[in-house]
């Protein structure tokens, strides 16, 4: 395990330990730790299959692992930690409501009255570029659009932690950018940011630590600069020369 | 020929001239068959809902059995019914046979299995979709439901409509339990029935248009519905 520059204590921090998750008689994660402690952002890379997704989703409190704990800020993990978190999935999941609809539905489950909620809705527009489609149908969004509706929909839960499932697996550059800003400025405000990709490419852009995930476990973990320049293990130097890995 | 055409001539006439007995009928119709739609709805939306995200021992044989009383005989419900509020019944105590009420009854017992059916079907398929993204915004099993049935809100007025088209269209039963009494339970579909069988084919014929019309009318509302519905998902796709 590398530095991972976590001198300073950060909030959001994620501990996992003996982690493990087994379905139909395979073993899909095998953890024995996990720190995520740096300021972030996090990016978890590794072929299809390593396990990325169900990592985030065990992390998130979506499934719980047949074995292991999983802890925020010294703490096991718990509905009031979960509270603070939210996720983007891979496919953006969008009420069939207006676009407005969608950020309205947070904010009102937050208990923000009317004109708070109208005032923060019409920030948050601002801060995806989708001002002046609060009317339209969500579903009718382009991809990219949707998909920026959907993070601005996380944040307006003002996670601590914000999961992100490759966000930006289906879109084109200039989409794909417009996401990575939107999820730099939320992690400069201080949002802790984990995410999923398959881009060695989107890693080097966003990545302040990397993860990466082989068949269910941790290949290697260290700072962003440190993995690109002088990766420790066999399986990064071949993830980032680009060869197959199985 | 010449005998039919004065007869749909005398139909039209009656709808146009806005003839009490005519419209009576309609509106007694219209007046059991919509109540009917709205307590099934009141009962089967949330009965389906159930079905779709509830996990219960059970629940798999609830609902095929949902499904198969889809298909329950009108004739047979009515039968049941008139058993259940005859003067020797269980409900006999209420005399509500030979009323509007009866045949509300009727009517609900048919039309509850297909609302609570398409709500399952509708509700479970949305679910699927929204399971996780909802449980990350920190909403329960329970409490998904209302945004589940908001969401779905366009499928569920297509089994309301469904629901009704049943329902207004239904003879069996009503006949059975309504008994089919001028100026008390006589109904569009009773009615055409009696009048044919006694030759007044005027009013059986302007009674039939009306019907026609309203099916026709339901069925169109379920295909705008049904197509609004597939643009959306084009869009989104």
């Amino acid at each position: 395990m590398r530095d991972l520059g976590a001198d300073t204590l950060f909030a959001g921090q994620l501990v996992a330990e003996g982690l493990q998750l087994q379905r139909n008689g395979k073993r899909l994660l095998d953890i024995p730790r996990l720190e995520l402690t740096g300021p972030g952002p996090t990016l978890i890379l590794g072929p299809n299959g390593a396990g990325k997704s169900l990592l985030l989703r065990c992390l998130h409190g979506l499934i719980r692992p047949d074995a292991g704990t999983i802890r925020q800020d010294g703490q096991v993990l718990n509905a009031g930690h979960r509270a603070g978190q939210a996720m983007v999935f891979q496919t953006p999941v969008l009420l069939r409501r207006s676009v407005a609809g969608n950020l309205d539905y947070v904010l009102r489950r937050r208990g923000l009255n009317r004109a708070a909620r109208r005032d923060r809705i019409a920030a948050l527009l601002d801060e995806g570029g989708l001002t002046g489609k609060d009317r339209q149908a969500a579903r009718s969004l382009s991809g990219g659009e949707a998909q920026r509706l959907a993070i601005l929909r996380a944040l307006a839960t003002d996670p601590r932690i914000l999961f992100l499932d490759e966000p930006t697996s289906a879109l084109d550059p200039a989409a794909t950018k417009a996401i990575e800003a939107m999820v730099l400025r939320a992690a400069s405000r201080g949002t802790r940011i984990i995410m999923v990709s398959h881009d060695i490419g989107q890693a080097r852009r966003l990545g302040h630590d990397i993860v990466l995930m082989q068949a269910g476990g941790i290949a290697e973990q260290g700072l962003a600069a440190l993995f690109f320049e002088t990766p420790a293990t066999r399986v990064a130097r071949q993830f980032l020369t680009g060869e197959l890995l199985v | 020929m010449q005998d039919f055409s004065q007869e749909f001539i005398t139909a039209m006439r009656l709808i146009l001239t806005g003839d009490a007995n005519l419209w009576e009928i309609v509106l007694l119709s219209l007046q059991v068959s919509i109540m009917a739609v709205l307590i099934a709805a009141i009962i089967g939306l949330p009965v389906g809902a159930a079905l779709a995200v509830g996990r219960f021992p059970g629940r798999r044989g609830l609902i095929v059995l949902l499904n198969a009383l889809m298909g329950l005989p009108p004739v047979v419900v009515g039968l049941l019914v008139y058993l259940a509020l005859s003067r020797s019944g269980p409900l006999g105590v209420l005399e509500l046979l030979y009323t509007p009420t009866a045949m509300i009854i009727a009517q609900v017992i048919l039309v509850t299995p297909i609302i609570a059916a398409l709500t399952r079907q509708t509700v479970q398929t949305l679910d699927a979709e929204y399971s996780e993204q909802l449980r990350s915004l920190g909403v329960s099993r329970l409490g998904s439901v209302p945004t589940l049935l908001w969401d779905g809100r366009v499928a569920l007025l297509t089994a309301l409509l469904a629901g009704f088209g049943r329902a207004i269209a239904e003879v069996g039963a009503v006949i059975i339990v309504g008994g089919n009494i001028n100026h008390v339970s006589r109904v569009m579909t009773t009615s055409i029935a009696l009048e044919t069988s006694k030759g007044n084919l005027a009013l059986a014929l302007a009674l039939g248009s009306i019907l026609i019309c309203i099916a026709v009318l339901v069925t169109a509302g379920l295909s705008l519905l049904g197509s609004r519905t597939s643009v959306q998902e084009m869009h989104h796709a």
